[in-house]
């Protein structure tokens, strides 16, 4: 066995068995994520997804905040039960700006990837408040506090900055406006112009009557909820077969809204 | 046990202290302006906490240079080993306490929540138990038994002067930031990746200090070969420092708040985080304490590792496949198709060196098998080896998509998990902790080997009843997750696989009372033996003490 015999070598040699480490443990890393950041079809190019408005975005952080990921997943699979319950499975295009990705490992509570537009406003403020008032069943924590915390609005566009250097395309326009469309999306009586907002945040509806004086966190979390897996329309889809094996995941790869 | 040991060139009485001091004097400063300047309270509070640790560490270098007390350069530093000791212990209890209050939240959350206290939410504790038992508790025992260990087998003093206790206590603080960040917010929510760019960064500057003193250690060693327990040492330190500086990339928001946001998004930033989430597993869980297994149990049977040849073999197809398997946990997600093959295949291939290894820990007691008998501490490293191989063949077992599609977000994942962290890493640390006391302290015996006994059926009970729990929750739930009824519709909602959880929730929380009852038992244990006690009863029947001495070195 003369490679052993070699191997000594590194036996008696620091330098060189730390490089030997070095080189062995880098190999499977640059092979598998390497590619990600250059292979064109990783992330499909579909209509639709836009970064999170300042109230989403602000909402987001606190659903980092409270470590929501601990129970629940936002990464629908291509599996019949699952496009069942939660709708179509997830894209890699619609956690493009995500930083971090919130896919989650867990699902102590259901895939929340879709969850958007399926319960009122208002039943998601009953909900997180005491989630066993609504289902009694459940085992959830109580986000009671969240509605007695006024959401720190001033930051949003340092925020929005940090995203911006991290790649998500923010104009200087969103950029400026932050605050003023934090306010105006959460409905504070406290906004003058009305007519730019629609123009940097094109189909995000603002309320009817604003008279929220004080934004909480709980509006921006359930903001954040609510555009959740929303912004692809799929009722422009052809929808596919899904079945549960692996058949479906090459019907994934060659996505049928792809017009690049 | 004899300590000591030819008197080496190097002069190790306290020149590195000013350079230290300086670096403290700076940090200190620097935290002071941070927390004058921070609009965050929770940062403020985190840079306090910072200000006072280094003015700490000023002071007791103060302490050290009035005491002119400076260690005898030819002998071994066994003290920073004994704190290292005392903080797993430490940490090893707390981080089972935080689990079994969150097993009992999900048991009964009605009971266990508070609507208005944030701080004590499943959510927020969850990382503080996960961190506690992982980086805390799992990161001092490699701390210490890496110092003993590397000492040893190169018969040389920690290199460094007082850089050791730097990595120490500076490793404490990261904990100390992190669980703290957690409990009032302070999370990217990257999962074992939760700390905030400030404690990572913090633990980056520990982390090559880390490094420095185990290489600076070989560079001066004695013996011209390097121990294979060194091996793999070396490469959880070296690959635990790559995966940790990539996947926590990251723009904070500015220089005095905690809030940053990852450099890589979406699909990217999943395979990072998993890459690096799976090979904490891999590196830090897996190869740090083979590391202990290949020191700790031939020292204590006095017997040579069972093969050299498969140790080689072990060790670079070990390190080289375990880096591939990090997809597994994203089958069936966005990531593109050939990366999930990918990780699904070398997963499996992992399978032989994860058993190469057991193979090669077990069969070391040949010739000594009794030992298995008479030594309950023998025992417990074995069957922790045992259990390293049933979670190492359940882990290419989940990896197979098919297997992983039912398994995948459910329960079953939490017992795998439990049946390597408890079995395994817990078990071999748990051996490991009590031979270092008996060594470093340097006494003969254990204070009760009854006690190890009672301390290893409790908690295998514990394991026991925590997997089983878990494999019936999670088959359960996956099944009635994709459950159609015979007209076609979905026959369980969601609410409905929760409420089937109940009693395998109880088990569990029952299991992890045992568990931490057991961990209890041992810190009483090794206080009593530090103390130098022996249990008077097993001191009369065993006339001289059974426990048997680290006599001669293993095969280095």
């Amino acid at each position: 066995m003369s490679i052993m015999n070699r191997h000594t070598f590194l036996e008696k040699h620091s330098g060189p068995l730390v490089a030997g480490i070095l080189v062995v443990v880098s190999i499977g890393g640059l092979i598998e994520i390497a590619p990600l950041f250059y292979v064109e079809n990783t992330i499909e190019e579909v209509e639709g997804v836009r970064p999170y408005t300042p109230l989403e975005l602000a909402g987001r952080d606190i659903y980092i905040r409270e470590a929501c990921y601990s129970c629940h997943s936002q990464m629908i699979r291509p599996l019949r039960d699952e496009v069942e319950r939660y709708g179509h499975y997830s894209l890699a295009a619609e956690s493009m700006y995500d930083h971090p990705f919130q896919w989650g490992s867990k699902r102590t509570g259901p895939d929340l990837a879709r969850v958007g537009g399926k319960y009122s406003d208002e039943w998601h403020r009953q909900h997180l408040a005491n989630p066993r008032s609504l289902v009694p069943e459940s085992i959830m924590p109580p986000y009671a506090f969240l509605e007695n915390r006024v959401l720190e609005a001033e930051h949003i566009e340092a925020k929005m900055i940090a995203n911006r250097r991290v790649g998500v395309p923010y104009t200087d326009e969103q950029i400026e406006a932050g605050v003023h469309d934090l306010m105006m999306q959460a409905g504070s009586p406290f906004v003058e112009d009305f007519s730019g907002f629609e123009e940097r945040w094109p189909g995000v509806s603002i309320p009817d009557f604003s008279d929220n004086k004080q934004i909480t966190e709980m509006e921006a979390l359930i903001a954040y909820l609510q555009v959740l897996g929303t912004m692809v329309d799929f009722s422009t889809m052809p929808i596919e077969t899904v079945a549960d094996d692996s058949e479906t995941v090459v019907a994934a790869d060659t996505d049928p809204q792809q017009d690049g | 046990m004899d300590q000591h040991i030819t008197p080496s060139t190097y002069r190790e009485s306290g020149t590195d202290v000013p350079l230290l001091a300086f670096f403290l004097g700076i940090g200190a400063f620097f935290f002071f302006v941070v927390a004058a300047v921070t609009p965050e309270n929770a940062m403020q509070i985190h840079a306090f906490m910072f200000l006072a640790a280094f003015c700490a560490g000023l002071y007791a270098l103060l302490l050290q240079v009035q005491s002119g007390n400076w260690p005898d350069p030819s002998t071994y530093n066994t003290n920073v080993v004994k704190a290292g000791v005392v903080a797993s212990s430490f940490w090893g209890v707390a981080g089972l306490l935080v689990g079994v209050i969150i097993a009992a939240q999900l048991a009964f959350p009605e009971a266990l929540s508070w609507p208005n206290i944030p701080q004590l939410n499943f959510s927020r504790l969850r990382p503080v138990h996960t961190s506690a038992v992982i980086f805390a508790f799992g990161g001092n025992v490699l701390i210490a038994t890496s110092f003993y260990v590397v000492q040893r087998t190169t018969k040389a003093r920690l290199f460094g002067g007082t850089l050791p206790w730097f990595v120490f206590w500076g490793y404490n603080l990261f904990i100390v930031i992190a669980a703290t960040g957690y409990l009032m917010g302070i999370t990217q929510s990257k999962e074992y990746a939760e700390p905030e760019w400030y404690a990572d960064l913090w633990l980056t500057v520990v982390w090559v200090c880390y490094l420095l003193v185990f290489l600076g250690t070989l560079w001066k060693r004695k013996e011209p070969h390097i121990y294979v327990a060194n091996w793999f040492y070396l490469a959880f330190i070296v690959t635990i420092a790559l995966l940790h500086v990539v996947n926590n990339l990251a723009v904070p928001v500015s220089m005095f708040e905690s809030r940053s946001y990852s450099l890589f998004g979406g699909v990217q930033d999943a395979l990072t985080q998993w890459w690096y989430g799976h090979n904490a597993v891999g590196f830090f869980l897996t190869a740090g304490f083979l590391a202990i297994m290949y020191y700790f149990i031939p020292k204590r049977v006095n017997r040579p590792v069972y093969s050299y040849r498969l140790s080689i073999v072990h060790f670079w197809s070990l390190i080289f496949i375990y880096i591939w398997a990090g997809p597994h946990h994203l089958h069936y997600t966005a990531l593109p198709e050939w990366a999930q093959t990918l990780g699904m295949v070398f997963s499996i291939m992992l399978w032989m060196p994860s058993w190469g290894g057991m193979i090669n820990g077990v069969m070391t007691l040949s010739g000594a098998w009794d030992k298995l008998r008479t030594d309950p501490v023998v025992r417990m490293m074995i069957v922790s080896l045992a259990f390293y191989g049933m979670s190492t063949f359940e882990g290419p077992l989940l990896s197979v998509r098919a297997v992983n599609s039912l398994s995948h977000y459910t329960e079953w994942g939490i017992g795998h998990v439990h049946s390597g962290a408890l079995g395994w890493v817990g078990f071999i640390s748990f051996g490991a902790l009590y031979c270092l006391t008996q060594w470093v302290w340097k006494r003969e015996r254990l204070y009760s080997l009854a006690l190890v006994e009672w301390h290893f059926w409790i908690s295998t009970l514990g394991i026991i009843l925590y997997i089983c729990a878990m494999w019936v929750a999670g088959i359960t739930e996956g099944l009635q997750w994709r459950a159609y009824d015979e007209l076609g519709f979905l026959q369980y909602s969601f609410v409905e696989t929760v409420e089937a959880k109940h009693i395998p929730y109880i088990i569990r929380a029952f299991g992890g009372v045992l568990y931490l009852t057991g961990s209890l038992i041992m810190c009483f244990n090794l206080y009593q033996t530090a103390k130098g006690r022996v249990r008077q009863s097993e001191l009369k029947a065993s006339g001289t003490g059974a426990a048997p001495l680290p006599a001669a070195a293993p095969a280095e």
